[in-house]
């Protein structure tokens, strides 16, 4: 039973490559993000609006996000889009899935944050003869951006974990890498938890350095 | 000079204003008090333009206040006002509270307005506390945080809206004193207020409000010592 005798050296030896699938899971998780932030605040806005069309279009597009497993929308990318001749490489299909997701997410977090900022702060803010801009720039934006930041922190981490299903549709991040490189050494193992140990450096690191920017960031309250 | 003349305010079919007229003159205080759901704060809502009305003019200075034509951001500048929930802006200090609208909205540069800003947040008693997050602070002292913000914009008109009684009985003091000391520089106040024995030593005028109207008015001995309506005898039998 317990004579598995663990061979590091060939997990050693392909470190770089390993290093190289970890540089495109970060790749994809903060392109993913950046744009799901975009696509987030266009969703929240039409979650706050009273036109019909743009809050029905955004309500779908979230619930769809926050109620389907990820590794559908991936699929559906990958090989359903397939069927309508629209040929996506694994990188773009895992990409377009976490942006979907991400976007969906985050427009339910943005919303919140939007709507937890108490009407009288706007008047208050009004009564010193703030025009709109200026209410938003200097007294609602700064306090809602405390509010989301952590919650946009976890959907980050969250993203970099998910990127893992790339594995499924044969994308060269860190887990396909890995899965690549066990199945032509025998490794699975070693692989498998040294490329767990690199999620996890740098998952903390994100949370490290997220924390470390909120403590300069936001003074106050919320620190 | 205010002058409020005819104002009728509805939200929904519910009408707060039924038809209000009053002046207040510089350097006058005038006291509004009268039971919840009298339309005392929904007035002062509608002299700076934060609720529309819906027929009569509030004239500030000459400048009709809901004239489509009137720059109410500009106007608002003349019109301080202090909230039932003080409102400080959790994410800035003491000193960045008072300074933000002088810098921001007149222009002034960052240390002109911490200047100013400065000098009223000494004048409310809060000199040692201008670094200071307000989130840290006793409700009283946000409250006369909220004084100093709108005094820093030196505004002619201070608009106060029932300051005190979100705060707890120990803390109502502080903020009395503090508007005691605006009464004494000069300034024109208009209190909406449930402190009766605060209306009666500071006030010029006190006004009784009764389901969206002025039932009474005149000096705080007039209404308060010698009410001659029955709606005013039977409220202040309740509150003194």
């Amino acid at each position: 039973m317990n004579n598995y005798e663990f061979h590091w050296n060939v997990v050693f030896d392909a470190f770089p490559q390993l290093l190289s699938g970890a540089f495109t899971t970060v790749h994809v998780s903060v392109l993913s993000m950046l744009v799901g932030i975009v696509i987030a605040v266009l969703l929240a806005l039409g979650k706050l609006s009273n036109n019909k069309v743009f809050y029905h279009f955004a309500n779908i597009w979230i619930e769809i996000a926050r109620n389907t497993p990820a590794l559908f929308l991936i699929y559906m990318a990958y090989f359903g889009l397939g069927a309508y001749g629209i040929h996506l490489s694994p990188y773009l299909a895992v990409f377009s899935a976490l942006v979907f997701i991400n976007a969906g997410y985050l427009a339910e977090t943005f919303r919140g944050g939007f709507q937890s900022i108490p009407t009288t702060q706007y008047s208050a803010a009004k009564s010193l003869g703030m025009n709109n801009i200026k209410v938003y720039r200097y007294v609602i934006l700064p306090q809602m951006f405390r509010r989301i930041y952590h919650p946009m922190t976890n959907q980050f981490v969250w993203s970099i974990l998910m990127s893992s299903l790339g594995i499924l549709v044969g994308m060269n991040e860190l887990s396909g890498e890995t899965q690549r490189l066990q199945s032509t050494s025998f490794r699975t193992l070693e692989f498998f938890m040294v490329a767990a140990a690199m999620y996890f450096v740098i998952t903390k690191l994100v949370l490290f350095t997220s924390s470390l920017i909120a403590k300069k960031v936001f003074k106050g309250e919320l620190s | 000079m205010i002058e409020i003349k005819g104002v009728h305010k509805s939200f929904g079919d519910l009408e707060v204003l039924k038809g209000i007229d009053l002046n207040v003159n510089r350097g006058e205080v005038v006291s509004i008090i009268g039971a919840s759901g009298s339309g005392k704060s929904t007035l002062l809502y509608c002299i700076n333009a934060i609720e529309k009305i819906n027929s009569g003019n509030i004239i500030v200075d000459g400048i009709d206040v809901h004239d489509k034509k009137t720059d109410i951001n500009k106007l608002r500048q003349n019109l301080g006002m202090v909230f039932q929930q003080w409102n400080s802006f959790p994410h800035l200090t003491v000193l960045e509270n008072a300074a933000l609208a002088p810098q921001i909205v007149k222009g002034f540069s960052k240390e002109k307005a911490q200047e100013i800003a400065t000098k009223e947040l000494i004048h409310v008693g809060l000199g040692d506390k201008l670094h200071e997050y307000p989130t840290r602070m006793s409700g009283g002292q946000q409250q006369r945080l909220a004084i100093a913000r709108a005094l820093a914009m030196e505004p002619p008109y201070m608009l106060f809206d029932e300051v005190t009684s979100a705060l707890d009985p120990e803390l109502v003091g502080e903020v009395l004193d503090t508007l005691r000391l605006l009464r004494d520089d000069g300034m024109t106040m208009i209190c909406v207020t449930h402190e009766i024995a605060f209306a009666k030593e500071v006030s010029d005028k006190v006004a009784f409000f009764h389901e969206g109207l002025i039932e009474e008015i005149g000096t705080p001995q007039q209404v308060l010592d010698n009410p001659q309506r029955e709606r005013t005898q039977q409220f202040l039998s309740k509150v003194l």
